[in-house]
């Protein structure tokens, strides 16, 4: 029997199973009153995805406002939060669009098709912006290198990025993978895509003019995810995950290479008014967001959307979350047309309803009304809760567990080898040779330098002839937000900051995806509020606006939360990609050089992880100040030519900083350290620092250009040789250093 | 006469056409698009069938893209001496239509892989190798999962005496082809098929760290220069 408005009205008491499908009584009560009568089951289901956590942001909303408020003045900007994805002006006529997002609980159920349809989701956010996707990157986390679970969960979440990205011919330019026991039982996968665009042809998810019509094209809806956003996303793991195997949706990367298309075609064409992507919640969401940005109103009748399975029931083709799919307004007038385009692409398109002025959301089934809403209360208007939040209990002695006090080692040889080898540090061939990086013929740099590059001319017909670039950079490190919240957000956006910078690229815009414990624990919301708070003022600070990103909750095994993870992606760009900076040492008989300065920092470092697994005390200190300048040192730098090759000192210090440098491309160097103390000038993980590779006739400019800037510069030795050699400390040959770093992971995955 | 003219088909899941066609352009040649749906070649002087995923793979590589109208053109031109060069999914494509012998397998590693390879060029006498020497030893990308190249013993043997094997992987097989053999050629030189990617090895700025397969598209207009 459906359950139309009549019913609902004739039997107002009737039970309804708000509770199961994730509403708490208040939010199920708050719907009775907007509607003035029960919601009919279909609304019910409308409403419990788009009031739930992952679709609403109902706990993080009142945080992420800062990153409005505090908002640095940009005039790259072109379209910021809110949207599909953020849109930065790079130049040329040209603009970039870009967002990272989370399919971590699907890819825990289900590997391959969870981090699949993660990629295949972010892709057609670009898409729905009017964007031609052209790079994926992946940000992932895994529990240790060696535990059981890791083994099932790695090599599916690898394929499934690889083999979704592949089929649709976006090259994967970079990214990154490490491992920690918080991830054991509940992995991230992380994706984000970056798509490119004339400024004057963004589109944006609206359905204005009475009259228009509703398309739906795109794959058919099946039982795919049904209630996977509002049941998976929010719900934690607990020995009852593998009952909820269904739920994560399959996917079609053929299918999405035919969109890709078909959408570019059509947008070429101007036959679309407004354009939506179907992600979380389906069809829910894209009639209601389309709807209550328009003109206000829509008629669909359900019973017109193309079905794999006949026997779904309203309710569900309401909730699933089958992929590849999108909804477009198009005019009556263009419908042929947008039609044709469709068909010479092989996408199935079926007009589903049209656009009204009633300021209502109708939806019909088998010709009784089963849906009546304002649309707005349901895609705007959903529950805002301020969280109780307070310091972690243990926060204080954590900190004040100083990894300064740990005992240092003798043998810095040994040392070195032992973190190059270490799972976080070793080489991730393993998993980006399952990566094509080259696809499009558009790649200038991708894994391992710092940031992707692309060049962007050729890209779309019709576009201006420009010799720009851009450059993405993603990163995030737990350890230090676990140790402190606010400058580990910061931390992680200062990395990236740095790694577009040593490109040459300057730093326009930021994404973000947050994930984190569950919101009601108010100490993983301090965390929270913590890391957004440090992520909006360092935004402020250096200049970068967020666009948009993506807030995960509910990351924990049982009742013990992951570590806070705020992954951060910073676009750049190149005014002219030809002058991009190259990975690492490019050729011998150049001068190194390393910028910025070295302190004893020790909390969080990779050091303190791998040789005494040990967590405490406080991250690295942040200079925002000093990473301004760092990087406007290094664009300068770049756009007059004078460095060869950089590397950014990160994770593990100036040791692995040199190993990583001299390993991109076969070549040795023989340096001297500047410090009085070897081991903390080669593991501290002090930020601010990169080093760089640069002709002895262009050292001297590059000097100016420092001191100019006050940005701390030390010659340290030269380029050449087959070894690495750090004067009166060590020497190891460049080919030990590729056999160790190269091992690791392959000893676990390659069977 | 203008400059020679080279046809990219683009199949619904093609990837790499716009590559191969910048890579035409680069070498001073006309890139024509030729559509899967299309009965017509457009008289084009040589044919590139770029890699991808076309039908996404289902039922087996280029299983289904045999089958497509301009392959009812293409087959036969082929085989009256019109060049053709496939590359990854092309490759496969042109052994499905029977153009070339043997068949593309799983990787013997079971993963995709993209990687820099080592290419040794065995015969320099094929339409899309005249501009190397044989023997010479060459850089080119690799992408795919399915490129283990397998045909059965007589067939092996007598692309190897015909001197068919036209490239050959150096230093790691990456995906367990037979004989190392990574592209082979038709007894008469003019298709050509190989899982590496020149086209994403002719310019500085992009794509692998080599312009080695530049010769690939300056062998086949100098082809056309010299009739």
């Amino acid at each position: 029997m459906t359950d139309s408005v009549r019913r609902a009205t004739e039997t107002p008491d009737e039970p309804q199973p708000y509770a199961e499908l994730g509403m708490k009584t208040d939010e199920y009560e708050r719907v009775r009153t907007i509607l003035g009568r029960r919601p009919t089951s279909s609304e019910l289901a409308i409403y419990s995805v788009m009031w739930s956590e992952h679709c609403s942001y109902k706990s993080s909303k009142v945080h992420l406002r800062q990153f409005g408020s505090k908002a640095p003045e940009s005039e790259a900007l072109l379209v910021g939060m809110g949207e599909n994805a953020g849109v930065v002006d790079i130049g040329d006529g040209w603009a970039a669009t870009f967002k990272i997002e989370s399919h971590n609980h699907p890819s825990y159920v289900e590997p391959h098709q969870g981090a699949a349809t993660g990629v295949g989701g972010i892709v057609r956010d670009i898409m729905s912006m009017g964007a031609r996707p052209v790079a994926v990157m992946d940000a992932l986390r895994f529990g240790p290198l060696d535990a059981p679970d890791t083994r099932r969960v790695l090599p599916g979440v690898v394929e499934g990025v690889g083999s979704y990205g592949n089929c649709l011919g976006l090259p994967n330019i970079g990214g990154e993978t490490s491992f920690d026991p918080c991830y054991i039982g509940n992995p991230l996968v992380n994706a984000l895509c970056v798509g490119l665009l004339r400024k004057d042809q963004i589109k944006l998810a609206t359905a204005p003019g009475p009259g228009n019509k509703v398309v739906l094209f795109g794959a058919s809806t099946g039982p795919d995810g049904i209630g996977g956003a509002s049941v998976l996303a929010s719900a934690t793991f607990e020995d009852e995950s593998h009952a909820k195997r269904p739920a994560v949706q399959v996917g079609d990367p053929f299918m999405e290479k035919l969109l890709i298309e078909c959408c570019l075609e059509l947008f070429e064409a101007d036959v679309v008014v407004g354009i939506q992507d179907l992600g979380a919640a389906g069809v829910s969401c894209a009639t209601t967001e389309l709807a209550a940005k328009g003109t206000g109103g829509m008629r669909v009748d359900l019973g017109l959307v193309p079905l794999r399975d006949p026997s779904l029931r309203p309710e569900e083709i309401l909730m699933s979350e089958s992929q590849e799919r999108m909804m477009a307004v198009v005019t009556p007038e263009d419908i042929d047309a947008f039609m044709a385009i469709c068909a010479r692409w092989d996408v199935p398109a079926t007009v589903i309803g049209e656009v009204t002025d009633t300021g209502r959301l109708v939806m019909t089934w088998k010709g009784e009304v089963i849906v009546d809403i304002p649309p707005g209360t349901a895609a705007d208007d959903g529950p805002v809760y301020e969280r109780p939040f307070h310091e972690p209990a243990g926060q204080a002695a954590l900190n004040a567990d100083d990894a300064g006090r740990l005992a240092r080692p003798d043998d810095l040889r040994a040392t070195l080898l032992t973190l190059l080898g270490s799972p976080n540090l070793a080489s991730k061939e393993w998993v980006t040779s399952q990566y094509d990086r080259y696809v499009r013929g558009n790649t200038v740099l991708a894994t391992p330098a710092d940031a992707g590059v692309l060049r962007i001319g050729e890209v779309m017909p019709g576009a201006e002839e420009t010799d720009r670039g851009i450059a993405l950079a993603t990163d995030g490190n737990g350890r230090y937000a676990r140790l402190d919240p606010y400058a580990g957000a910061q931390l992680a956006l200062a990395e990236a900051y740095r790694n577009v910078a040593v490109t040459g690229a300057r730093p326009l815009a930021v994404t973000n995806c947050l994930n984190f414990g569950s919101p009601e624990d108010p100490e993983v919301m301090w965390q929270f509020a913590e890391a957004v708070r440090g992520l909006a003022d360092a935004c402020k600070t250096l200049g970068v606006p967020v666009t948009g990103g993506n807030v995960s909750f509910y990351n924990q095994t049982g009742s013990t939360p992951i570590h806070p993870t705020p992954v951060v992606g910073v676009l750049g760009v190149l005014d002219d990609v030809r002058k991009r900076v190259r990975h690492g040492f490019t050729a011998p008989e150049l001068k190194v050089v390393l910028l910025g300065d070295t302190r004893a920092e020790f909390g969080g470092s990779e050091w303190a992880h791998v040789v005494h697994g040990h967590l405490g005390g406080l991250p690295p200190a942040v200079d925002l100040d000093a990473e301004r300048a760092l990087a406007a040192v290094l664009v300068e730098a770049a756009g007059r030519g004078l460095v060869e090759g950089s590397h950014d000192v990160s994770d593990g210090g100036l040791a692995i900083a040199l190993t990583e440098a001299c390993l991109a491309r076969g070549v040795g160097a023989t340096v001297h350290l500047p410090g009085d103390d070897a081991f903390v000038d080669l593991f501290s993980e002090s930020t601010g620092r990169v080093l760089l590779a640069v002709r002895p006739e262009s050292y001297d400019a590059l000097a100016d250009l420092c001191a100019r800037r006050e940005v701390p510069y030390y010659c340290i030795g030269a380029t050449g040789g087959s070894a690495l050699t750090v004067e009166g400390v060590l020497e190891v040959p460049v080919d030990e250093l590729r056999a160790v770093h190269a091992g690791t992971i392959p000893a676990i995955f390659a069977s | 006469m203008g400059a020679a003219r080279v046809g990219v088909v683009t199949f619904p899941g093609t990837l790499d056409d716009q590559d191969a066609a910048r890579a035409v352009r680069h070498a001073g040649a006309e890139a024509v698009p030729l559509w899967h749906a299309d009965r017509d070649l457009k008289g084009v002087d040589a044919v590139f069938l770029p890699g991808g995923f076309s039908y996404g793979d289902y039922l087996r590589c280029g299983a289904i893209s045999r089958f497509a109208p301009l392959m009812e053109e293409l087959i036969p031109a082929a085989r009256a001496g019109l060049p053709v060069l496939g590359t990854c999914n092309g490759f496969q494509i042109l052994c499905e239509a029977h153009l070339l012998p043997g068949a593309l397998t799983r990787n013997e590693g079971l993963h995709y892989v993209c990687r820099d390879q080592r290419i040794l060029v065995e015969n320099a006498a094929t339409a899309w190798t005249g501009e190397y020497a044989s023997g010479q030893e060459i850089l080119l990308p690799i992408k795919h999962g399915e490129g283990r190249y397998v045909a059965d013993a007589a067939t092996i043997a007598a692309l190897e005496a015909g001197g068919q094997v036209v490239f050959r992987y150096l230093g790691g097989n990456p995906n367990g082809s037979i004989n190392d053999i990574a592209g082979i050629c038709n007894e008469a030189g003019n298709v050509v098929g190989l899982m590496p990617h020149p086209e994403h090895a002719v310019e500085e700025l992009t794509g692998a760290p080599s312009v080695d397969g530049r010769g690939f598209f300056t062998s086949i207009l100098k082809r056309f220069a010299n009739l």
